[in-house]
């Protein structure tokens, strides 16, 4: 067990004289290590939490850089690390919270390849992640590896938290044995996602990670707390073992379990429908065309919230793209439709409907982001 | 029997943004069978082609889901609530 120096005594001393923790517990954590996949909205308080209490080493893993965007809610990183991969950002940041605590950096993304080499060297790992294949992923790796998996996901103002495949408790593929179809499930990009509530679930995930260390208290295995934000509810169910799910053998591709095409859209968007029932036009040609004379009737199919940030002044109508096929009415069907959304994938859905219909459709790629980035600097983006 | 049924954030797009629905039916099949024909949208995101509750979904009876009890056939009672638990991915 590792010793304490004088310095740690002095900063974990809350913790020291708690009886639930005291010097064995604290020394447990200075030995322990944990994975946090993901240095976003729950990785942020999450990494904070577990350097702050002192566990001795931590392993992050993000392929991503900070984005002003993400600083709404992603705590660790701040406005002068923009730019930095995350994963140095956060590491400089522990190190500013806690210097006693090793950080592994792993700047790639968690993969069927590496999931295993890497998982392998933790005691727990924490699933932070924002997507479907990865989730599978880091679930089926912890089974593989013996780990406990803490859960936490979000959307909008609402949580999910558990612990996975702990002490013969239930995994990820016992609440949910397959993922939804791609596009089914809005992202928070397009959803939309309070910025205290990644903060209120990452540390719920960071409570059961340390009480999982320390072996103390009883954890969310075999519980699916649901945790609203605008009630300010909690909600707990029961979670079992699936008798009929098949066993977990080995990893396999994620983005084809989900049916994710590999890097083929923007993964915070919808992904893009590819079809020959509809055209599509870059921004450039648009631009170009509509300078010309072009005169399609423009439909905008995100929700009020986004037109409210930056529309287009040429728009003539804005229906969001869950409603298009019952507001048919609204669309005339005897103009060229020229359909857009934020990053050309919600559009695209859109587009598939119209065309269904009998609507000649044409969707602007890469969206009214696209236009803003090279057509109109002047727009913002979002 | 009036039935409660709690709707999440990612399906209240189907749902007039109501959290909650109340519905009547003396399963949870016929519970939901009445909010989806109450709110037609939802269907797709609750069952597939086959009628089959999605695996991406689960239906909870209180605490329970009901799969682990008698799926669509599970008896309701009056108060009782059911709550859709969708499959998120957010962290980010």
């Amino acid at each position: 067990m590792s010793t304490l120096s004088n310095d740690e005594i002095a900063r974990y001393s809350r913790h020291l004289i708690l009886p639930e923790v005291g010097m064995e517990g604290q020394q447990k954590l200075k030995a322990s290590s944990v994975l946090c996949v993901g240095t976003g909205g729950l990785g942020s308080p999450l990494l904070l939490y577990l350097a702050a209490a002192g566990v001795g080493r931590i392993g992050i893993v993000d392929f991503d850089v900070v984005d002003a965007s993400n600083l709404q809610r992603q705590i660790i990183h701040g406005t002068s690390t923009i730019g930095q991969p995350k994963v140095q950002s956060a590491k400089a940041r522990i190190a500013d919270v806690n210097p006693f605590v090793q950080v592994d950096v792993y700047e790639e993304p968690l993969t069927s390849e590496n999931a295993l080499r890497i998982g392998a060297n933790y005691d727990v790992i924490v699933d932070g992640t924002d997507n479907f294949p990865t989730r599978y992923l880091v679930n089926d790796a912890c089974v593989l590896l013996g780990k406990p998996n803490v859960y936490g996901s979000i959307f909008r103002f609402e949580g999910q938290a558990s612990v996975f495949n702990y002490q013969g408790g239930p995994n990820y593929r016992d609440l949910y044995p397959e993922p939804p179809p791609p596009g089914l499930v809005p992202s928070c990009a397009e959803g939309g996602v309070l910025g205290v509530l990644p903060g209120i679930v990452g540390a719920i995930q960071a409570n059961e990670t340390i009480k999982i260390l320390l072996g103390v208290g009883t954890t969310l295995s075999g519980r699916l707390l649901l945790f609203d934000a605008l009630t300010m509810k909690f909600r707990e169910l029961r979670l079992r073992k699936d008798p009929d799910a098949p066993k977990i053998e080995a990893l396999i591709d994620y983005d084809q379990f989900c049916g994710v095409p590999k890097a083929a859209t923007p993964r915070e968007e919808a992904p893009v429908i590819q079809s020959e029932t509809f055209g599509r036009i870059s921004v450039e040609e648009a631009h170009r065309r509509l300078d010309g004379g072009w005169k399609p009737f423009v439909l905008d199919v995100r929700n009020d919230a986004e037109a409210a940030i930056v529309r287009f002044p040429f728009a003539d109508a804005l229906v969001p793209h869950t409603e298009v096929a019952a507001r048919l009415a609204e669309i005339p069907k005897d103009r060229e439709i020229l359909v857009h959304c934020k990053l050309g994938g919600r559009s695209s859905q859109a587009a598939a409907v119209l065309a269904a219909n009998g609507y000649t459709v044409t969707n602007l790629e890469g969206g009214i982001v696209a236009w803003a980035r090279t057509i109109d600097p002047s727009m913002p983006v979002y | 029997m009036a039935i409660s049924i709690a709707i999440p954030a990612a399906l209240r797009a189907y749902t007039d943004g109501k959290a909650s629905v109340t519905v009547h039916g003396e399963t949870a099949g016929q519970a939901l069978d009445a909010l989806t024909t109450g709110y037609p949208g939802l269907a797709k995101h609750l069952r597939d082609a086959d009628g089959k509750l999605r695996s991406f979904v689960n239906v909870y009876l209180n605490e329970d889901d009901i799969r682990f009890l008698q799926k669509d056939a599970t008896p309701l009672k009056e108060g009782d609530t059911l709550i859709i638990v969708p499959s998120i991915a957010g962290g980010r």
